[in-house]
């Protein structure tokens, strides 16, 4: 075989770049569409306003939807103000030293951790040394502290990038350091920490593994009551919809999981609409 | 300053520093719970009989808590994903850092982060619904559930972490490089495959671990199209069982304190501990990169 023309060789490799990329986005446009076309049909006002009934083969999901509503409200209502706290902690407060690497090690492994390990945390530690059995509130918690990573990191993130020169500027009028992060730091870095608290909730309601053991209920045809009730959530649901329950209507699958990538996807979309719109703004 | 403002500003500043260690803390929690659990099972089973034992029977009598098959079964799973991943993320990495066009880059990425975002149980349902049968009339045998089907489907639950990692290893290569090589007369090409490429290799490597990372721990995708058997894996086209999707479709089933219970939190340990060193490996890797 001659050598090929260096020039050929390059228009060859690009072409086989570009097949690999697009192997890699077309599954992904298709796993959309393929929901979003079965799904369609299920979707009624009934569908999400009712409960199920006949053993989730009929009815509607709206437990389903209120439980994720629920957990990820949750998880966010504990999350945002402990990551928050520790993202300003890291970037404000810590020098760089062992204490300032150690946080940073455990975030990276926090975020590696696998889904159902946390569950198996929640288990231990909310459901069995708490006593909050499988609840609302050992599921959200679990959640959360799965969501913590997302939340540090992209707090952090905002807050570095906020010009050293503001707090220099609040620092030289007087103010206390606290001061300084309330108004001349926090304001500006806000998107930033909106974006990964939508990452965060997208992620939550998504996930399964960790409510498995900690709050999900197979089928409950009610609002839940208190965050002590056990509740159902979509991704739970459509676990049990393809998996546990013979001679569904597949109509019935593809709507749950049309309306769960519905919730994930849209909160995505807001989360990259905000960044846009504000990295766009940004006036430094 | 009053001493009430001054006491607010402790308050606060207390509570900052706290939360700033809460992440060490929770790590070391989630270890601790973890080993408090599953160390019980330890009293009646060796450490050498549960990790190299080959047979899972948890509701035998008496019952056997060998991980062996569990173990294979999640490496055979993740081979298959990166055998098939790894190629792929790189070369869809380097034709996003590299190649393509400004406009077409920006929607690229966004593609990939959608993928991200699509929640494993969605893939798993998908999978179902799509490889499954296809796998099974490919391969004219009896059940689409078997490795190979978790492997594609972990393939595209690993491509998103790679391909955005080793993008921006990739990007983070400084320009100065390239434009020594374009200067020599290399071609583009042989710029991103002599310069670029080895030039962000710690970030890829990082990339690829991060990413087979959480294949191992992917859990729902893998229980529903895996086919769930715990023995002994024969090979791509058989149904095997993983770690993680033992755990998820046998703790509901276990009674609190008892050895099943214990031994489903052991397998706990291993996975966590697996992850943790995958995490702290790519962590060294991409600090080289930076010096």
């Amino acid at each position: 075989m001659t050598a090929l023309l260096p020039k050929t060789s390059q228009r060859i490799a690009f072409f086989v770049l570009w097949l690999a990329t697009l192997s890699v986005i077309v599954p992904v446009g298709m796993v959309i569409l393929i929901i979003f076309k079965n799904g369609w049909a299920a979707m009624t006002w009934e569908f999400l306003t009712q409960m199920p009934r006949s053993g989730m083969r009929a009815g509607g999901i709206l437990p389903a939807i209120v439980g994720t509503f629920y957990l990820v409200l949750g998880a966010v209502f504990f999350a945002l103000p402990l990551g928050l706290f520790a993202a300003i902690y890291l970037s404000e407060y810590s020098k760089d030293n062992w204490i300032n690497r150690g946080v940073r090690l455990a975030i990276i492994n926090l975020a590696g951790v696998p889904s159902v390990v946390f569950g198996l945390f929640g288990l231990a530690l909310f459901v069995g040394f708490f006593k909050f059995g499988s609840s609302i509130l050992s599921g959200s918690l679990t959640l959360g502290v799965m969501i913590l990573p997302v939340i540090i990191t992209s707090s952090g993130e905002a807050l570095d990038s906020v010009p050293k020169s503001f707090r220099e500027v609040s620092l030289s009028l007087g103010a206390t350091k606290l001061q300084t992060i309330r108004h001349a730091v926090l304001p500006h870095a806000l998107p930033g920490i909106l974006t990964g608290t939508i990452l965060g909730v997208g992620r939550a309601a998504g996930e399964t593994a960790p409510i498995l053991f900690t709050v999900a209920a197979f089928y409950l045809p009610r609002l839940p009551q208190s965050i002590f009730d056990q509740a159902m959530a979509l991704p739970y649901h459509l676990y049990v919809l393809s998996t546990q329950v013979p001679n569904v209507d597949s109509k019935i699958r593809y709507g749950t999981a049309l309306v769960l990538l519905t919730i994930v996807l849209l909160m995505n979309l807001i989360a990259i609409m905000i960044r846009s719109y504000f990295r766009s703004k940004k006036k430094w | 300053m009053s001493s009430a403002r001054k006491f607010k500003e402790f308050i606060f500043e207390s509570a900052i520093k706290i939360s700033g260690l809460a992440s060490i803390f929770i790590v070391a929690l989630i270890f601790f719970f973890l080993l408090k659990e599953g160390i019980f099972l330890f009293r009646s089973q060796s450490f050498a009989g549960f990790l190299f034992g080959k047979n899972w029977y948890p509701i035998s009598d008496p019952p056997e808590f060998g991980i062996l098959p569990l173990v294979l079964g999640s490496l055979l799973v993740t081979l298959g994903a990166a055998v098939i991943s790894i190629p792929l993320s790189i070369a869809s990495a380097v034709y996003i850092a590299e190649v393509a066009p400004r406009k077409f880059k920006e929607i690229l990425k966004s593609g990939i982060e959608l993928l991200a975002a699509i929640p494993s149980v969605v893939l798993g349902f998908i999978g179902m619904v799509t490889i499954v049968p296809w796998i099974k009339t490919a391969f004219h045998i009896p059940t689409g559930l078997t490795a190979i089907s978790g492997s594609v489907m972990l393939a595209f639950m690993a491509m998103p972490t790679i391909i955005s990692i080793a993008e921006d290893a990739l990007h983070s290569v400084p320009r100065i490089y390239k434009e020594g090589a374009y200067a020599l007369g290399a071609t583009q090409w042989q710029t991103i495959v002599r310069v670029v490429i080895p030039a962000a290799s710690s970030g890829i490597m990082a990339a690829v671990m991060l990413g087979l990372g959480r294949v191992i721990g992917e859990t729902m995708a893998v229980m529903m199209i895996t086919g769930n058997s715990a023995s002994m894996p024969r090979g791509f086209l058989h149904p095997v069982r993983t770690l993680t999707a033992t755990i998820a479709a046998e703790m509901g089933e276990t009674v609190q304190g008892s050895d099943h219970y214990f031994a489903l939190f052991a397998i706990g340990i291993v996975l966590f501990l697996i992850t943790f060193l995958v995490n702290m490996a790519s962590d060294i890797f991409l600090h080289r990169k930076r010096k």
